[in-house]
């Protein structure tokens, strides 16, 4: 079906994105014109393109699948964005990009049960991770289930997102997904200065301090645009340690990247406020970047725009 | 006098000199501790010089920059006051709870404190977010309410408010306040996480504002109870017994509950609920240093402001620069410890 003929929810006009940032800078733009061309257009080709029975990862899909059922908002946003939001009967209640996964039919992310998502009646499953025998129970009905797990690298992402073009028959439209993003993640990283020394950050998962080393996906994404993470040096295995406040006002970092303000409402003026906070460069300079705890959390097609956003702040 | 406060086999009414001593030195030590050791290596000469620097009368030129400043002044400081405050009131209110209840298993929670206190900081965070100032006060409000709800029960179960009835009521209503947090948890599932760190205990993030929050009530609290040793001796030998003795048992546990909720709640509003404390600290001062609620009480309160000043020196140091919850602290030490301890003296639960 034709993009223009898609119900409402996908226009490009909900492409509503919290940029807090918001400047005209041309890369953020390009970037966030490209996802909503990519939420809205993926679903150039027909349905049914894919070849089926079809294998991926394990699973056999035995024909073109008409009631996908979505347990994670990453795979939501993809699977709008390669096309196949036609096919999605329910998603887990946190998938809420592109406006219109909002309106779908929902699964209680917490509560997953083989009856709950079977009542469904889908002819694919796909989830981020698996409570406990959901993959097994699924398929013992008879409900071929996809299991994509976060990822730790973009490389896993562009699997995923084949995955599921390969999956519910939008092969074509996955792999263009993947090269148009592939394409502006270069363009953000060649646009990297070199040279100077690398700005340092500190990225804020919560107002607790935790934070996130280069070892994660989002580090790694971040590590792209040659930043330096002062939570690398506190790596307690985890990949996800708690800072010690004396520890980030001793670091300094020239950035502070806000990934918890819709969840806990922070943001440069409550950063500011903290006691002692006042003295960082990055807060007394302007370089608390205040990102969506959405976009920053989720690894679909919008990862591009976390770079960008950031990308944005740090070399604009 | 000396060495009786370490004498299980003397009787003792009253803090001896000694204790006393050995008390305030364990926590002056943790004190400097707290503020000399942290994620940040600061020499502790120049810290010492810093703390001097603002005495009356003294200037000296620390040589720290504005930044290392802070971090004396703005974080270790405050962090440190507040957990004196947190673990004085929780460990004053937990050895007041084991004697008015006679009771060795009690602790702050007792009454549904916590639970009071967690369904109050879960409806704050769902409603106004987790930045707002409102989430300590409505912790505050819930912890309040769990234990007024509590005596309410104990009184028309009949019993009297009697001790056992008490408890009993005490777990049915944390029983119904947890459900309910519950529930309101999972019709808001994303706040989890916010509502999880907050529950795990919160002292690294702590400023001034904190401690001001904290401190009248933790005061008033502390000095309530401290008033009611004398009676709590009384107690400690049978409630009829006290009362031919002219106390009453049920006027002695009210005053006592309500000091101990005040200050319990205040605690966990600002520090979430760090737990052990309460329980163990009265513990090993009856073991180390006399049965008599003259004596738990007033060491109880030096020991257990030691006790957490320390945990949270190695809640931050353990992984350093990256944080530990301080409840894994506590009960990580503190547990070990108590067996050492129990295991080592002579003296058994009781008068």
């Amino acid at each position: 079906m034709a993009c223009p003929h898609r119900p409402g929810p996908s226009s490009p006009t909900d492409g509503e994105v919290r940029v807090r940032r918001a400047r005209s800078a041309p890369w953020t733009a390009l970037a966030l014109s490209f996802v909503a061309l990519a939420a809205a257009c993926g679903g150039e080709t027909a349905p049914g393109t894919g070849s089926f029975p079809a294998d991926v990862g394990g699973t056999r899909i035995p024909a073109y699948p008409e009631r996908v059922v979505s347990a994670a908002a990453s795979h939501t946003e993809i699977l709008y964005a390669i096309g196949a939001a036609e096919q999605l009967v329910a998603t887990d209640q946190f998938s809420d990009y592109p406006a219109a996964a909002a309106a779908t039919p929902k699964l209680d992310a917490f509560n997953l049960g083989v009856e709950a998502v079977a009542a469904f009646a889908p002819d694919l499953v796909v989830l981020s991770f698996d409570p406990g025998d959901l993959q097994a129970g699924l398929t013992a009905l008879g409900i071929p289930t996809l299991l994509l797990a976060p990822p730790a690298t973009l490389e896993d992402v562009y699997g995923q997102i084949d995955a599921l073009g390969e999956a519910t028959g939008h092969p074509a439209e996955a792999s263009a997904l993947v090269r148009e993003m592939a394409a502006e993640v270069a363009r953000l990283a060649a646009a990297v200065p070199g040279g100077a020394a690398a700005p340092t950050y500190y990225y804020e998962l919560d107002p607790t301090l935790y934070s996130l080393t280069s070892g994660t996906f989002v580090g790694g994404l971040l590590a792209v645009l040659g930043l330096e993470n002062i939570a690398d040096a506190a790596d307690d295995g985890t990949g996800y340690p708690q800072l010690s406040p004396e520890y980030v006002l001793a670091a300094d970092p020239d950035y502070i990247l806000l990934a918890d303000t819709r969840c806990c409402g922070q943001s440069a003026r409550t950063v500011a406020d903290r006691p002692g906070w006042g003295s960082l460069q990055a807060v007394a300079g302007g370089r608390v970047v205040e990102l969506d705890d959405d976009v920053a959390q989720r690894w679909g097609p919008r990862v591009v725009e976390l770079l960008a956003v950031v990308a944005e702040a740090v070399y604009r | 006098m000396s060495g009786a406060g370490l004498n299980p086999e003397r009787p003792l009414r009253r803090v001896g000199p000694l204790a006393l001593g050995v008390a305030l030195v364990v926590l002056l030590g943790a004190v400097l501790a707290g503020l000399l050791v942290g994620a940040v290596g600061l020499s502790p000469g120049r810290v010492l010089a810093e703390l001097a620097d603002r005495l009356p009368w003294v200037s000296i030129d620390s040589g720290l920059t504005e930044q290392q400043s802070a971090i004396v002044w703005e974080l270790r400081l405050p962090r440190v006051v507040l957990a004196g405050l947190v673990g004085a009131t929780l460990a004053a209110a937990g050895a007041a709870y084991q004697g008015v209840f006679r009771n060795p298993l009690a602790d702050p929670y007792l009454l549904g404190v916590a639970a009071g206190a967690g369904l109050g900081a879960t409806l704050g965070i769902v409603s106004v977010g987790s930045a707002s100032a409102v989430v300590p006060a409505v912790a505050f409000a819930g912890a309040v309410a769990a234990v007024a709800l509590t005596y309410a029960l104990g009184g028309v179960a009949g019993g009297g408010r009697a001790g056992t009835t008490l408890i009993l009521a005490g777990v049915a209503v944390a029983a119904f306040f947890t459900a309910v947090q519950t529930f309101v948890q999972q019709r808001h599932a994303d706040t989890v996480r916010e509502v999880y760190s907050w529950i795990l205990g919160r002292l690294s993030t702590v400023g001034w504002t904190e401690v001001g929050l904290l401190a009248p009530y933790a005061v008033v609290s502390v000095v309530v109870l401290l008033l009611h040793r004398r009676l709590l001796d009384v107690l400690a030998v049978g409630e009829e017994e006290a009362a031919t003795l002219g106390v009453s048992a049920s006027r002695v546990r009210l005053l006592v509950v309500a000091a101990a909720t005040l200050g319990t709640a205040g605690a966990v509003a600002v520090g979430g609920l760090i737990g052990f404390v309460g329980l163990v600290v009265p513990h090993i001062v009856r073991l180390l240093a006399g049965s008599s609620y003259r004596v738990i009480l007033p060491l109880s309160v030096l020991g257990g402001a030691a006790f957490l000043v320390l945990a949270d020196l190695g809640a931050r140091t353990v992984l350093s620069p990256a944080e530990v919850p301080i409840g894994v602290i506590t009960a990580f030490v503190g547990g070990p410890f108590f067996a050492v301890v129990l295991r080592s003296g002579r003296r058994g639960w009781g008068p």
